[in-house]
């Protein structure tokens, strides 16, 4: 490896041997093709045109109105496939090309990654593969779906807590096993160096974009930048370009499940240090060291681990964490449908809660909250909560 | 009881025109008791030397036969601190070399040198952690060293020959050389390729060699060694019995009995 791949003591290479080789490929390849021209040129044209980047800042009048402060929401969820993850699929889907690999697995939650890597696999007419939990396959049978429909091959899980955990545990072992002519394209900005560092890179648009635009629309920077943090890419793609702007509170929304004392997915909030997935991070854990099984109302906060740098950003005090309970996040979907007509995916709806919490206790500020993916995917869960036959 | 180091063995086992056989178990599986008797059965049927797993809930380079082991482990009550009991109880019958493989949280958790103390003081050997590799081992082998530990790492096909080098100057008392592009679990046929790496790596190091994942059958112990692997070590053909056979400990104890007979025949040059 030419970097180590630290966030201050988190992050770090822990994998079996056979993949040492795959990440120093990758490594070399990232750090070759990020500051190419014709990569980043050919990167541009699929983000301006398949994706449809670049993606609104939208002031929301109703809901400053109701809550007394200016809010702002990145607007992620216009992308093509209806999330962030595009960005890294894009990112990565092109340098798997550019490294000549003939075939891109995938793990995912929620959906939204398996779907963006599966459209980029036949963008690219690569033979994709996503493992998901059989858990996550039965509550996003829709996503799912649409997965087969782009030509993927969905692979349930059935093994551990058979959500994410377990089927990132399947695609590093099939990755293991197939490292030659394959491409992990992991979803967050965790797991072992280079991922953390080129997830965050090709998430910075996000974060890019924003700056830009609130400078243009308030001639300041927020007060507030918020997002909703499971593994942690859209949050360190917003995060990214305001770390340096010391004025500017980061902060981030974890899945806050049944409650600290209940079932939940509070890697930050409620963590301690450990080794899971390939990096030094905060995860669930019990006393021995054992995996602990996390749970959130939405499958993409639903996840033990969280990506190095936010525990870097934790430990430094420069972003603070705060779970947000189901039944909050339940209501932060139901505030932006009501008052401003977006339906935000259950994961966006942990950061809109979050932004009602500090709206309530800092009157009169700027916030920015990153929308980071629609919430077509989570209706059909809504609905079953609320007694509704759809 | 005067323990025999990895040196002394691979010695004994050379100077018999053999190479050593190596079995596998995690420990508490399927419960602690029966875990203990089928170590026995292992010793008691030539085993040179000894591989215990200590469970990790997410164990990425093993595939399902290790896994369910470590689920039937872990939900009989196994934890760190009783996989040390585990060894303090094998030492009891036996003096071979005993590897401890785990993965590096369970190392973390209980802070490394504590870890590494617990290790030497319950009469382990050395320590294999399957996601450490040389990068991020600094702690680990100095713990190692403090506590009089042999440290182990992983050669795969994957593994160039200046990196077997940087890997040789940190690994001490055997190489665990993984005889597969994959995970752990039982092959039907070792390829060519196996062979290759074997012979590949034995040119680069004067470490001796124990050969692991996919190994499953006598004839692939006698392959292996003729190759000129020092060790075969075998895991997922063991687990196996023991999960076809669960409700039946006698039946398990038999079985594995036979095996390692067999298994150990075929370790003669």
């Amino acid at each position: 490896m030419m970097l180590d791949g630290k966030f201050g003591k988190y992050g770090g290479v822990f994998v079996p041997e056979l993949l040492i080789p795959a990440l120093e490929e990758l490594e070399k390849s990232f750090l070759k093709y990020k500051d190419d021209k014709k990569f980043n040129e050919e990167l541009e044209y699929y983000l301006r045109e398949f994706a449809g980047r670049p993606t609104p800042l939208y002031y929301a009048k109703n809901l400053s109105q109701k809550l007394g402060c200016k809010i702002y929401f990145k607007r992620e969820d216009l992308l093509h496939t209806g999330a962030h993850k595009i960005n890294n699929t894009l990112g990565q889907g092109l340098l798997a090309k550019y490294m000549g690999k003939e075939r891109l697995i995938a793990e995912t939650g929620a959906g939204q990654h398996g779907i963006a890597t599966a459209v980029i696999g036949s963008l690219f007419q690569m033979p994709t593969e996503v493992y998901m939990g059989i858990e996550d396959v039965e509550r996003q049978k829709l996503n799912v779906f649409r997965m087969e429909l782009s030509g993927a091959k969905v692979i349930p899980v059935k093994t551990g807590s058979r959500t994410l955990k377990d089927a990132i545990n399947d695609a590093l072992r099939d990755w293991i096993t197939n490292v030659e002519n394959t491409h992990y394209l992991i979803g967050s900005s965790m797991g072992p160096h280079p991922y953390p560092m080129m997830v965050k890179h090709f998430q910075t648009v996000i974060g890019k974009e924003t700056k830009s635009d609130i400078l243009e629309k308030e001639g300041e920077l927020p007060d507030a930048v918020i997002a909703c943090v499971g593994g942690g890419s859209n949050s360190i793609g917003i995060f990214s370009e305001f770390i340096d702007d010391r004025e500017v509170e980061l902060i981030g929304a974890e899945g806050g499940g049944e409650g600290l004392s209940g079932k939940h997915g509070a890697t930050l909030s409620a963590g301690t240090e450990g080794v899971l997935h390939g990096s030094l991070s905060f995860v669930l854990q019990d006393d021995h060291g054992q995996i602990a099984e996390a749970h959130s109302i939405s499958a993409g906060l639903d996840y033990p681990g969280v990506g190095p740098e936010h525990s870097l950003l934790k430990t430094t005090g420069r972003a603070n964490y705060y779970p947000i309970t189901n039944d909050e996040a339940i209501r932060g979907f139901k505030l932006l449908s009501e008052y401003e007509g977006i339906l935000p995916a259950l994961e966006s709806s942990h950061a809109v809660a979050m932004a009602e919490k500090y709206a309530n206790e800092n009157k009169g500020k700027t916030i920015v909250v990153n929308l980071s993916g629609r919430g077509d995917k989570d209706v059909n869960i809504l609905a079953d909560l609320m007694g509704v036959k759809l | 009881m005067n323990i025999e180091s990895y040196e002394d063995m691979f010695q004994r086992v050379k100077a018999k025109k053999e190479g050593a056989f190596i079995p596998f178990i995690v420990a508490g599986d399927p419960d602690f008791e029966t875990s203990l008797k089928i170590v026995k059965t292992f010793v008691d049927n030539g085993a040179d030397a000894l591989e215990i797993g200590f469970p990790f809930s997410d164990p990425v380079a093993d595939g399902p036969t290790v896994q369910l082991a470590d689920i039937r482990a872990l939900e009989a009550g196994m934890t760190t601190t009783r996989g040390f009991e585990f060894i303090k109880r094998v030492r009891e019958f036996t003096n071979i070399p005993i590897g401890v493989l785990t993965y590096y949280n369970l190392i973390y958790k209980m802070g490394i040198d504590e870890f590494y103390k617990m290790a030497n003081e319950n009469g382990v050997n050395a320590i294999l952690a399957a996601d450490l590799p040389p990068e991020e081992a600094e702690d680990a082998v100095k713990a190692a060293l403090k506590h009089d530990i042999q440290q182990i790492f992983m050669a795969a096909q994957t593994t160039s020959n200046e990196r077997l080098q940087k890997i040789n100057n940190m690994c001490s008392g055997f190489l665990y050389v993984v005889a597969v592009m994959g995970i752990t679990g039982a092959r039907s046929e070792l390829k060519t390729s196996t062979v290759e790496l074997i012979k590949r790596i034995k040119s680069h190091t004067n470490l001796p060699i124990s050969v692991g994942f996919g190994i499953s059958k006598p004839e692939q112990v006698k392959e292996v060694i003729g190759a000129g692997g020092d060790g075969a070590i075998v895991a997922s053909a063991i687990l196996n019995i023991i999960t076809e056979n669960l409700n039946d400990e006698d039946l398990i104890i038999k079985k594995i009995g036979e095996f390692c007979r067999e298994l150990n025949e075929s370790t003669k040059i």
